[in-house]
């Protein structure tokens, strides 16, 4: 893997948007420098930029061109991005419970064959991960978690369902996700939360920032009914664990 | 208060406002409007703020019907036959609608999209502070889906505001301009130039997610799987089959196929306007001029009012605001005095 540069390359994302890129692969240095990048914005807010979009390896950061150009904002992003990276204060840890295999986890019995093991084992290496929120994104509340662990990585499915329910968790390449809403995916499904990460008219209306830290712990399928009737009377549901 | 009934309507109409940008970060999409031009002109002709929420109205026909009041409305964008009691009205006029009196429009002529605002703007619960609808996220207010027959809208009563009509540019057929990037190093030299010298044609599949786009196959250096980052409205994104998808509102804040280029902001809603089936070329410009096209367009769009004629007679524009700020509705010519019959099809903008 390519070591990181010392400076992003800025690309244009039409005349609204910057694209700052530091890496073009999932790489966990690239994303940590993205998320220190978002946070030193955040924290020195530059006039005319309306919101940025951490991703794995990127931050794009829309703005009014009629407030600030490409040339000046890129140039502030580039300075930026040259101050000591802060530590994340804000970053949080959360333990989700998940309901794993059965109906909630179609594809457990499946993964477990295609790496040689048991559905326990595959159980046991995704609970003890710590994963962090590297971004969210494609639907509201999709959390794509760094951090899966090596004996897990498989690829994504050749037909992406065109379905899968709201509080999937699952994992897809060298990625482990929390889904929200119902919607596709080519991953492969290991398990279900009560826990939205997305919930309208509850506060918070979004429970994971990216950064955040994140562990699994099982549960049975009765905990995870009573969990889902109290997700939907707006309770949280995942712990801070820290 | 007043409803405007929607006595019948097609697929793809629905409420739409600025939409809600600022959570792209949590997985949000923006929505909103498609041709921020065309909303802005048909609220400014009642009176609203530029970017109130509007009726959105896909190609098809629809009839909206007062009840309870008279309801002031105003139609821009696309053009339609419209008519109410069989007078016939015209696109980029204001207009009121009598007590139970039914505003009838028909297809799309020379765009995808019309936008009817509705003097007062339409009574919904902000989510992110906007109406606008996102049916998959199930968002959107009054109804968080598109409209369907049946739906009532509460609104505003009509003001005895003088009627008037607004004088706006002739729509381009100019090239769709766009900016390379971010990811063109994704594609060959030969790719781009295919890409821009190419005759291209929106799909029938397109909707607010993405206008899906037909024409040669556009080949990518290193594969179609990227790293997943950032999307932006109009950015043109080229999966698998080579054929480019041009992201719009209601589009996955970030994707994971390379994107050869992006629609420069100024543009956006003329290409929104483009329906199934015409053909249309694209041409790279510079950031330069892409961003001063863009401060261009923030000027036109605040000129609006400026382009405001009463019905019939010049307009007073510095008694208009004058009296709006006194909170007097204007009356620079009687109310009572317009009639439908006034606007012949002839003088319906080109």
């Amino acid at each position: 893997m390519a070591a990181i540069p010392a400076l992003p390359r800025l690309l244009p994302s039409g005349d609204c948007a910057i694209t700052v890129e530091y890496s073009r692969d999932i790489d966990d240095a690239a994303n940590q420098r993205v998320l220190a990048l978002d946070r030193a914005l955040a924290a020195a807010p530059i006039e005319g930029v309306t919101e940025a979009v951490p991703t794995y390896r990127s931050l794009l950061v829309h703005y009014d061109p009629v407030q600030i150009d490409f040339d000046a904002l890129g140039g502030r992003l580039l300075a930026l991005a040259q101050l000591p990276a802060e530590a994340a204060s804000r970053a949080r840890r959360w333990r989700i419970p998940v309901a794993y295999g059965g109906e909630q986890g179609i594809d457990l019995e499946d993964v477990a064959k295609a790496l040689g093991t048991t559905p326990d084992d595959i159980v046991a290496r995704h609970v003890a991960g710590n994963y962090r929120v590297a971004m969210i994104g494609f639907t509201p509340g999709w959390s794509y978690l760094s951090g899966l662990d090596k004996s897990l990585h498989m690829p994504r499915r050749q037909n992406p369902r065109l379905m899968t329910p709201a509080g999937t968790i699952s994992i897809g390449g060298v990625q482990a996700g929390v889904q929200c809403i119902a919607g596709p995916s080519g991953w492969h499904l290991l398990g279900c939360t009560a826990v939205r990460t997305y919930q309208l008219h509850r506060d918070p209306t979004f429970l994971l920032e990216p950064g955040d830290y994140v562990t699994f712990s099982p549960i049975d399928t009765s905990t995870y009914a009573e969990q889902l009737r109290a997700a939907e009377a707006g309770e949280i549901v995942a712990e801070l664990v820290a | 208060m007043p409803k405007l009934v929607v006595t019948s309507i097609g697929p793809a109409s629905s409420v739409q406002d600025a939409g809600r940008p600022g959570a792209q970060r949590y997985g949000l999409p923006p929505s909103g409007v498609m041709d921020r031009l065309s909303l802005a002109a048909a609220n400014v002709l009642v009176g609203n703020a530029p970017m109130a929420a509007a009726i959105e109205l896909g190609p098809f026909g629809a009839a909206f019907t007062a009840r309870g009041g008279p309801v002031r409305v105003a139609l821009s964008g696309a053009q339609r036959n419209a008519d109410i009691a069989k007078h016939s009205v015209a696109s980029d006029t204001s207009v009121t609608i009598a007590d139970g009196e039914t505003l009838t429009l028909g297809f799309a002529r020379n765009g995808c999209f019309s936008y009817l605002a509705i003097e007062g703007g339409i009574v919904g619960e902000a989510v992110f502070g906007s109406l606008s609808v996102n049916a998959r996220a199930g968002l959107g207010s009054p109804y968080p889906r598109p409209l369907q027959a049946g739906d009532e809208l509460e609104v505003a009563a009509a003001s005895d505001m003088t009627e008037r009509r607004i004088e706006l540019p002739a729509v381009s057929d100019a090239p769709i301009r766009v900016v390379l990037g971010p990811q063109d190093d994704e594609f060959s030299d030969d790719a781009k130039a295919l890409f821009l010298r190419s005759e291209w044609k929106i799909s029938a599949t397109s909707d607010r997610m993405g206008y899906r786009l037909e024409g040669p196959v556009i080949r990518h250096l290193h594969g179609h799987n990227i790293v997943s980052d950032g999307t932006m409205n109009g950015s043109i994104q080229v999966p698998g089959n080579g054929q480019p998808i041009v992201l719009m509102p209601d589009r996955g804040t970030t994707g994971g196929y390379p994107k050869i280029a992006t629609v420069i902001s100024a543009d956006f809603g003329r290409f929104a306007q483009i329906s199934a089936g015409r053909s249309f070329h694209f041409k790279a410009v510079s950031m330069a001029e892409a961003q001063a096209e863009a401060r261009k367009f923030a000027g036109l769009l605040r000129s609006l009012p400026e382009r405001l004629r009463a019905d019939g007679a010049e307009f007073n524009i510095e008694a208009l605001a004058d009296a709006n700020v006194a909170g007097h509705a204007v009356s620079a010519v009687d109310a009572g005095t317009w009639h439908p019959f006034a606007h012949s099809e002839s003088e319906q903008a080109p």
